[in-house]
């Protein structure tokens, strides 16, 4: 569990509880003509989900533990964005199942192996072989986090 | 009219293994509110013989000793999975009812056979692929042949196609019995069975006025729907009483929040009612918004969202203080609603918690109650939401105990999500 403070009331779907930022995002093009500024500029607020998220329903969310792919960079706690509906190819970073268990690695396919490749020199890449059966279940197409001060903080 | 009947796999169990890789290919249940009996079982713990139903306690030596992994209901998890099977559904069809949490009607108008063996194909390794849900696919040309189509593709790779008029057609309805047709009960069964109906076939080729005169307009529509002629239009049928939703389009596109309310009020309001007028309560609500998707070159958004209840309730101002914090979560300015809607899921009778909460109560209380939450009722619709939320206190202990072995609500909350071992 994380220590993180989001609230245990309502779960949108749709969007994670308090990642809407809520800045109006100012355009900054500027319209020849109109010489009165602000007005008429403000967009929508930053949606965290639009930008992280391309399918909804295909779409889910895992938190990372362990150091094997901190030149992703994946650091630990990170949560990561997950998409079921795209098929995953060489070099994508993929959530696989080895050993019932679930693991993030980068893929790596070559004519003649298939392997999970850790992205930390420390760590071994994982062969995907007939005694050793992977399947992945998602591709990551994203990542984010909040800094451990910000998440006790709140002045 | 070619219609399919989508409906998804042993559907608790799948959201439950979906994030428990560890799982798969185990026996696994989901038990009843109380814990109290088997709800969903996988199809390894159907064939280890566990049926529907089963007690608890009476299976908890079993259960141990065959290495079932048992679950209490999650029906957070759930809703959100379904919200995600239902929204890739809607992607085949611009007609759809969702018939229940785990099962949806398309209509797939204007398709040859052939062309809708492939979509339901399709449709099976979408769902499957984007959300992990394994669903099964009938197509018929009514909807009690889908049904009938559905229930036959189980035993077979999960899709098939009836066209009730080409031989293979004719000798699955023949062979079909009648007490395994959808809306059969088994007293119905046993009546037809009096005049020598045993199969949809003769049911079928029987005669209508016959059936009708003994049978009224219900027997007499299992005939039509029979014979390719639609008599149950999408969302016509009443939902089973697993679950209830009120839903209504706008008369006009709604974009303020404060319209929204005054519609989910009016949509739980009438869920309430509902609930009490057949004496059940809900286990969990969810909300949920649509904008106009026959207008694409408007800004779309159909979010829905649930929460489960803290004890299964049918007090009105206790679902309208969860409906209304959920809407407003999902609420976002900037787009045309066209539609709103409350859905209760996981219906359990009201007796079986009164045995256990409400034992005491005198029927005169249980009527002062029913008085109040008419009075709380029109107290909350004029007064605002948080009126009604003081009836929620106090019970939190005992919904914790009565839920050891409850999964993590792995999709709608960030604390909850699936670890992944980076090592």
């Amino acid at each position: 569990m994380t220590d993180f403070d989001f609230p245990a009331t309502v779960h949108p779907v749709a969007s994670f509880p308090r990642l809407r930022v809520e800045v109006p995002l100012f355009d900054s093009r500027v319209a020849a003509g109109f010489p009165s500024p602000a007005e008429g500029y403000i967009q929508r607020p930053i949606d965290l989900n639009e930008f992280l998220i391309q399918n909804q329903p295909a779409t889910f969310i895992v938190r990372a533990e362990g150091e094997s792919m901190i030149h992703a960079p994946i650091q630990p706690d990170d949560f990561l964005v997950v998409d079921r509906s795209l098929s995953p190819q060489n070099g994508d970073v993929v959530l696989a199942v080895v050993d019932g268990e679930f693991t993030v690695k980068t893929l790596r396919i070559a004519k003649q192996r298939t392997w999970l490749q850790a992205e930390n020199p420390a760590f071994p890449d994982l062969e995907i072989s007939e005694e050793r059966e992977g399947l992945v279940w998602g591709v990551v197409t994203g990542s984010f986090r909040r800094f451990a001060y910000a998440r006790t903080r709140s002045d | 009219m070619p219609l399919a009947l989508v409906d998804c796999t042993s559907f608790y169990c799948s959201c439950e293994t979906m994030f428990r890789p560890g799982l798969w290919g185990k026996p696994v249940v989901v038990l009843s509110n109380n814990d109290g009996c088997v709800i969903a079982r996988s199809p390894e713990a159907k064939a280890l013989g566990v049926p529907m139903g089963a007690p608890e306690f009476q299976w908890r030596k079993r259960l141990r000793d065959w290495n079932v992994a048992v679950f209490s209901s999650n029906y957070e998890l759930y809703g959100d999975m379904s919200a995600r099977v239902m929204t890739v559904l809607r992607r085949f069809s611009t007609a759809m009812e969702a018939y229940s949490i785990d099962e949806a009607f398309l209509s797939l108008d204007g398709m040859t056979w052939a062309q809708l063996a492939a979509c339901a194909r399709e449709i099976r390794q979408t769902v499957r692929r984007w959300t992990g849900i394994p669903v099964g696919v009938g197509v018929g040309t009514t909807k009690l042949l889908a049904k009938l189509a559905n229930r036959a593709a189980k035993q077979g790779d999960g899709v098939l196609v009836l066209d009730h008029d080409s031989p293979a057609g004719h000798d699955l309805i023949n062979g079909w019995p009648t007490r395994e047709l959808w809306g059969v009960a088994g007293r119905l069964a046993a009546r037809l069975a009096d005049l020598g109906i045993l199969t949809a076939g003769s049911l079928r080729r029987a005669s209508r006025s016959l059936i009708r005169q003994r049978f009224g307009v219900v027997g007499e529509r299992l005939v039509l729907e029979l014979n390719g002629v639609s008599c149950l239009e999408l969302e016509e049928v009443e939902a089973p009483r697993q679950n209830l939703c009120g839903s209504r389009s706008f008369g006009r596109p709604v974009t303020e929040l404060e319209e929204l309310r005054q519609a989910v009020t009016v949509h739980v309001e009438r869920a309430g009612e509902k609930l009490r007028g057949q004496g059940l309560a809900a286990s969990a609500v969810c909300v949920f918004l649509l904008t106009n998707r026959h207008r694409p070159d408007l800004p779309q958004y159909n979010p829905q969202a649930g929460r489960e209840l803290i004890v299964p309730t049918a007090f009105t101002p206790e679902l309208m203080g969860e409906c209304q914090r959920i809407l407003s979560a999902i609420y976002r300015p900037g787009y045309r609603y066209v539609k709103a809607g409350v859905l209760c899921l996981g219906l359990v009778p009201v007796e079986e918690k009164q045995g256990s909460l409400f034992r005491e109560v005198d029927p005169a209380q249980e009527e002062k109650q029913r008085r109040l939450m008419a009075a709380v009722d029109a107290l909350n619709l004029h007064h605002g939401r948080n009126t009604v939320r003081m009836a929620t206190a106090g019970f939190e202990q005992r919904w914790r105990m009565r839920q050891d072995r409850k999964s993590s609500c792995y999709t709608t909350c960030l604390a909850e999500v699936p670890v992944a071992r980076v090592y």
